[in-house]
């Protein structure tokens, strides 16, 4: 158990394409560090760094304290959980576990006591003596997930390592991977493309795009004040909504490009006439009764009946939105139908600002 | 690993294909199909079948058509006079030193093959080193030079060297050998890039990577090969004639070219026919001992 620290990490290939652009992360010991962000990001990249399976081009990794640079990946006292498993399928599930612990020249009863331990923890008891072929795909995931346990290592890497099950099996694994990492406290870095598996497991959650970690911070913190444009329409599903606006002409207030003028209690208003974007997340737009009292007013272009929620997509009627699109989520009870113009009120108290430049966070 | 399919046992893939009937094929249809392919066995097999009669008949009889289809009354007679006399006419040499020298150059050229191929195909493959492609396409061309092409500087070679009449200067120059390294090539490209990480992270060097997991997962394939490789060195005939002189270092295919001379009467055709019934036993041997892999591999996909 240890703590990773990486520091200003880069990466170029070819001395030219840079893939990871500086990115400082302080992974506290025993907390689990989701990496989250499109295809394409960096964040695999990284992982990879971390687990020495790629070299570091500048910057340091540190785990434990010790710079690891220079290690190799059996140096580092890592265990890495590959999205395709990666299993050895000409060895049982039992040798399997073992081989990592065999390579390090451990002696033959200890490896047995840990394997049968992480069997019993995973539910493979019955299984060490199958073949990774005549296993199913939530099995082989705990099989990859026992060869990582039986190390105790300083850290757990994991590589997208529920892509490759089905969705009911994926809300499964995700609890299970939860709980025994917390049961085992082991310093984690988790890499998903999934922004729900990155909310609900991360104790820190970090944003990547285009090779730079974007935000670095609790789910619940980046959820409610997200840093930029990007992480805003990243984290939450469905995507927050980006509405233009500038800076009202007298004292405090917005107007919107649709016309309606509001007043964001906590936010800070910006300056007449600067250019903003109003991000306003689909349950804070609530439904009132007529247009005078709808900051903004939305025609209805399809609707998804989620039972509990029902989400009406739309565009504004006036002025536009980032994309075109808004998308609200009503209360179930709700009854609406295509081309309604809904009149929306926003929860002002919700709603975020970013300058229409920079796409940052005012 | 990449299929997420369920398991399938050996019994089930088997069963699918006994379902062939529900491709619409007929009964008749079916009837025709192992018509050819009874006939088929009957034309490779009927030489074979010809050759162990004439083994067992005496030499009056074969020279006296035509001659019976069954298996005659000298069985015993002609092999012991095979195995254990008529050494006379191959020069002396017994036929056990003979199958000895095709097996041990039909071993070497299989076994070498595959651990040179093998290890060339893995440093290419897993390894970053500089002419890396050189070295590929070098091993590539050799592809265009059969032992033929090259047979006079090979033999010039074998000469300086002191190789002539030698085990070594008999398997030697057949053992260098593109294709066995191709194949291996692709087999290790097809293994999947995070199965070689995982070894890492686990603490595998190279060499026990080699050794844990690429050996393992290629067996069927060197059972394959090793296969193709042992008939191969067992067949070679233009090679063996050229490197050896003595007829204790001859192999039986050499050895029954010898024992045929050009006039019919001192042919002792019964004892050739031995002699070839012998020289295809051990490749046989070595088909039927290796099919339990073949099976395997192409019953299971081991990936």
């Amino acid at each position: 158990m240890a703590t990773v620290e990486l520091k200003d990490v880069r990466k170029t290939y070819g001395g030219r394409v840079e893939a990871v652009k500086g990115v400082s992360i302080d992974i506290p010991d025993g907390a689990m560090c989701v990496l989250v962000g499109p295809s394409g990001c960096g964040k695999s990249t990284l992982l990879r760094m971390i687990a020495g399976l790629e070299e570091i081009t500048s910057g340091t990794v540190s785990i434990g304290g010790e710079v690891v640079n220079t290690r190799g990946p059996a140096e580092r006292d890592i265990a890495m959980v590959f999205q395709n498993y990666a299993l050895y399928p000409h060895m049982k599930v039992y040798d399997n576990m073992a081989y990592g612990l065999r390579n390090r020249g451990m002696a033959k009863d200890e490896i047995d006591r840990r394997v049968r331990e992480a069997a019993a923890t995973l539910g493979l008891a019955e299984l060490l003596e199958r073949r990774p072929r005549e296993l199913s795909g939530g099995q082989r995931q705990r099989v990859a997930m026992g060869r990582a346990i039986v190390r105790s290592p300083k850290a757990f890497l994991f590589d997208e390592p529920l892509s490759n099950l089905d969705a009911k099996l994926r809300g499964q694994m995700r609890i299970e991977i939860k709980n025994l990492q917390r049961a085992l406290g082991v310093t984690s870095v988790y890499v998903t493309h999934d922004q729900v598996e990155a909310m609900t497991l991360a104790d820190t959650l970090v944003v990547m795009n285009g090779g730079i970690a974007e935000q670095i911070d609790t789910p619940m913190a980046i959820y409610e004040k997200p840093a930029s444009i990007f992480v805003a329409g990243f984290i939450g599903s469905p995507a927050m909504n980006l509405l233009a606006a500038h800076g009202a002409e007298q004292g405090k207030g917005l107007t919107l490009a649709s016309g309606g003028a509001i007043k964001p209690r906590d936010l800070a208003a910006p300056e007449a006439g600067r250019q903003v974007l109003l991000g306003v997340r689909p349950e804070h737009l609530t439904l009132v009764s007529d247009s005078k009292n709808a900051d903004i007013e939305m025609k209805v272009t399809a609707v998804e009946t989620l039972g509990a929620d029902t989400l009406a997509h739309g565009r504004p009627v006036a002025g536009d939105a980032r994309g075109g699109e808004l998308i609200a989520r009503l209360p179930g009870s709700v009854r609406i139908s295509e081309d309604d113009v809904l009149p929306l009120a926003i929860d002002a108290g919700a709603a975020h600002l970013f300058d229409a430049g920079t796409g940052k966070r005012i | 690993m990449a299929d997420t399919t369920a398991p399938q046992s050996t019994a089930a893939v088997l069963g699918r294909r006994e379902e062939g009937a529900m491709l619409g094929i007929s009964r008749t249809s079916r009837y025709i199909a192992h018509a050819i392919l009874i006939l088929g066995v009957i034309v490779v097999a009927f030489p074979i079948y010809y050759t162990f009669v004439a083994s067992t008949h005496s030499l009056q009889t074969i020279l006296r058509p035509p001659l019976p289809l069954l298996p005659g009354d000298r069985f015993f007679d002609n092999y012991y006079q095979a195995l254990f006399g008529g050494v006379g006419r191959i020069g002396g040499v017994s036929v056990d030193l003979l199958l000895f020298n095709t097996t041990v150059m039909a071993l070497g050229i299989a076994v070498g093959k595959i651990i040179i191929s093998v290890l060339s195909a893995f440093a290419i493959v897993f390894f970053r080193f500089p002419g890396r492609m050189f070295f590929f396409w070098v091993i590539f061309i050799t592809l265009m030079l059969p032992v033929e092409v090259r047979i006079l500087p090979t033999y010039k070679v074998m000469v300086d060297l002191g190789l002539i009449d030698t085990y070594t200067g008999l398997i030697l120059p057949l053992m260098a050998s593109a294709t066995a390294t191709l194949l291996f090539r692709q087999f290790f490209l097809t293994i999947p890039g995070e199965l070689v990480e995982a070894a890492r992270v686990d603490g595998a060097g190279p060499w026990r990577f080699f050794k844990d997991i690429l050996l393992p997962l290629s067996k069927t394939n060197i059972a394959a090969l090793f296969v193709i490789m042992f008939i191969y060195g067992w067949t070679q005939y233009l090679w063996p004639l050229l490197v050896t002189n003595r007829n204790d270092m001859n192999t039986i295919v050499i050895a029954l070219r010898k024992m045929i001379s050009f006039a019919d009467a001192d042919t002792q055709w019964h004892l050739v026919m031995v002699t070839s019934i012998l020289a295809i036993l051990p490749p046989i041997m070595v088909v039927l001992f290796m099919q339990r892999w073949f099976v395997k591999g192409l019953v299971e996909t081991e990936k």
